[in-house]
């Protein structure tokens, strides 16, 4: 199958005489929650962020940014990074922004107020800048936003392209009580999302299991 | 709308059907003869055409089933006559290097025949015969003694005389032989001699003679091609038919070669020309810089065939004089090295990025580390052989220009031979064709006439009962018939 699609390629290549406009590269951009108690599972923000690197390709983008009270700031990019074309050079990015990210999670201080609306607007201002074909938001939080007072979060969004997956979307203990308050918070960011214009909107829960992340 | 509203008798489908039919067979009866007639026409009319086209496809097979004998015969002439001038090449080579010596053998051989029968001369040497005086000794020694002493003592010591005249000439007769024998031991040096350089004569001129048999094979062979005879068109088809599959299985094992090639040095070119480029939606730039690379070196080596005379595929290359010739060579030969050079530099760097990348994804991995891979020499045998591989791969592949000539050579014939086999298949569908619409004409028009078989017996018995009856069985014939006679 590859191959065919190989020989077809490179028959419209022949064909076209020329090379293909549209960017083939990936574009990451992923929220992590550290406000409250889920302060606690950023460890495992660890692991997704070392999967991304591990499936990421040379020309592909990466970014980290915590999810504060108010969230839309280049300031709480905790890494980011487009990687060289060159494998050699893309590895060695690679491992700058591990050593990043683990001096992050060592360090990492909780938040009174959970903004993801903002994380998301700033999210995808980079991932538009990124101009890379495929964009994806991965927020790793309980989806449980919290604004304070003077925060105005009530606006629709744009999320054009924009895949946006929710990992690690753990249960409160008031969700343990009525799990329709569970079903009820994803409903309702599937309902805001979608009508932000994402193509695709997913949780996954399972961290062992982070195949589906980057395609859909 | 109603579907019951044909119905005539309502509820009943089969007999509403059956009356219709009745009220319609009077109709029917009436149109026999222009539906006949229509039937005809189509069957004539879709028919014709196929049969047309059938013959024309005939015809067009055998123009280039003709042509397609003519282009062999021609392509076995050239290649016969090429075989029988590389023949008289390899007879003028051995003349030149075996006979040119032969005078000096001859004078060889000459010279050791000398010597033998000198030898042979001085063996037929007799000793000397015995002496005048034996006839006079005999005389004496019938002499009748008579008992006389004197004469018994003057016996006893001729015969003495004569014992020690004889033993001394035997002596030197022996001596004589001997001298002889020693002759003739000094004989078997230049027998052997002799044999040898007669044997190494003999062997020159079987070889000549294996040669000569080879010509004269290569002749008959070119005989019968240009005689245009049958046998030498089926022997030369089968021929290319052999050669066209050979060639074939060679480009196929070549280009799974290409293929490894390619899977070695694509991934290090990602390192020169970006691996985040795509050319297509599925094709990377670094890809397809390595398939340029590796087209390349199959062109070199393209060039390095034809210069060195191997193959024929480029008219221009070999009408080149000899010096730009052998330039061109050195030219296609310092490119291929060049790129083996390189594709051995991108194989060593595809184990790097591999190590690097092993060795990033270790570290990002949560779970407990691998063991490292020992650096001892069991580890870089791998790495030697990708070098290796990538080394000696396009001189490989430099190769596939004999099998590619065989196949664009013998593909014309087995190509020009599918296509008669084709037309010719195809001729035999259309005239099928073309028949079955005729006769299907003829069974519908048959069909028709069982439909309206009332109203024709009826027609049958008002016409047997006014026409009188010379014939007791007058022939009966069907609609379509009288249409076809008229």
């Amino acid at each position: 199958m590859k191959r065919r699609h190989f020989g077809l390629g490179l028959a419209a290549l022949a064909g076209a005489g020329c090379s293909d406009p549209r960017s083939h590269s990936q574009a990451v951009y992923m929220l992590v929650d550290t406000s409250g108690t889920y302060a606690v599972e950023v460890s495992k923000a660890q692991r997704i962020v070392n999967y991304l690197l591990g499936t990421l390709q040379p020309g592909d983008s990466l970014a980290v940014a915590r999810v504060k009270s108010r969230s839309f700031s280049e300031k709480d990019i905790i890494a980011k990074a487009t990687f060289d074309n060159r494998p050699s050079q893309a590895n060695a990015q690679k491992r700058v922004f591990r050593e990043q990210m683990e001096a992050f999670t060592r360090g990492a201080q909780g938040s009174a107020y959970t903004d993801i609306t903002g994380g998301l607007i700033q999210g995808s201002m980079f991932l538009t800048e990124t101009g890379a074909g495929h964009k994806t938001i991965l927020i790793f939080s309980d989806m449980q936003e919290e604004l304070d007072k003077v925060t105005q979060r009530d606006f629709p969004i744009d999320l054009k392209d924009i895949r946006v997956v929710a990992v690690n979307v753990v249960k409160l203990g008031t969700d343990n009580v009525d799990p329709r308050r569970y079903l009820g918070r994803l409903e309702a960011w599937q309902k805001r999302v979608e009508a932000a214009g994402a193509r695709e909107w997913r949780v996954i829960n399972d961290i062992e299991h982070l195949d589906g992340v980057l395609k859909g | 709308m109603d579907s019951s509203f044909w119905m005539i008798v309502p509820g009943n489908a089969a007999l509403s059907a059956l009356v219709w039919f009745v009220i319609a067979m009077p109709f029917l009866y009436a149109a026999r003869t222009p539906v006949h007639e229509l039937l005809h026409a189509i069957g004539l009319l879709a028919g014709a055409p196929l049969r047309a086209s059938s013959r024309w496809l005939l015809g067009a097979a055998r123009d280039l089933r003709e042509r397609n004998r003519q282009v062999l015969l021609a392509h076995g002439r050239e290649e016969a006559g090429q075989q029988i001038a590389r023949e008289f090449e390899r007879v003028s080579a051995l003349v030149t290097r075996d006979l040119e010596g032969y005078p000096a053998l001859q004078r060889r051989l000459l010279d050791e025949i000398t010597r033998v029968e000198e030898d042979y001369k001085k063996c037929g040497e007799v000793p000397p015969p015995p002496p005048d005086w034996v006839d006079a000794v005999s005389a004496v020694a019938n002499v009748k003694s008579g008992g006389g002493e004197l004469v018994t003592r003057l016996l006893e010591e001729i015969n003495r005389s004569i014992q020690a005249i004889h033993e001394k000439t035997l002596a030197e007769y022996r001596r004589a032989y001997e001298e002889r024998h020693e002759i003739l031991d000094g004989f078997m040096p230049f027998w052997r001699s002799l044999d040898k350089t007669l044997a190494q004569a003999d062997r020159k001129m079987t070889s000549l003679t294996d040669r000569a048999a080879a010509i004269d094979a290569q002749m008959a062979r070119f005989e019968q091609i240009v005689g245009n005879t049958d046998r030498a068109e089926h022997a030369l088809t089968l021929s290319a038919l052999t050669q066209f599959f050979v060639a074939t299985l060679v480009i196929v094992v070549a280009a799974g070669g290409a293929l490894i090639n390619f899977k070695l040095i694509a991934l290090p070119m990602s390192e020169m020309v970006g691996a985040g480029d795509y050319l297509t939606a599925s094709l990377r730039t670094s890809e397809v810089a390595a398939l340029v690379i590796i087209f390349v070196e199959a062109t070199m080596g393209l060039f390095l065939m034809e210069t060195l005379r191997i193959t024929h595929l480029f008219p221009k290359i070999h009408a080149l004089s000899d010096t730009m010739r052998k330039r061109m060579l050195w030219i296609a030969f310092t490119l291929l090295l060049t790129l083996a050079g390189i594709e051995a530099a991108l194989a060593l760097m595809r184990d790097m990025l591999i190590a690097d990348k092993q060795a990033l994804m270790q570290s990002l991995a949560t779970t407990a580390h691998a063991a490292a891979a020992g650096d001892g020499w069991l580890a870089r045998i791998p790495t030697i052989g990708q070098i290796v591989l990538g080394f000696i791969l396009p001189f490989a592949l430099a190769f596939v220009a004999i099998p590619l000539e065989s196949f664009i050579a013998s593909a014309r014939t087995v190509g020009g031979a599918a296509l008669v086999i084709a037309m010719r298949a195809l001729a035999v569908l259309l005239r099928l064709a073309g028949a079955f619409v005729r006769q299907g004409a003829r069974v519908l028009g048959t069909l028709y006439d069982i439909l309206i078989v009332l109203p024709l017996m009826v027609e049958r018995l008002l016409r047997d009962r006014r026409a009188p009856r010379p014939d007791p069985s007058p022939p009966v014939t069907t609609g379509l018939e009288a249409v076809e006679r008229s």
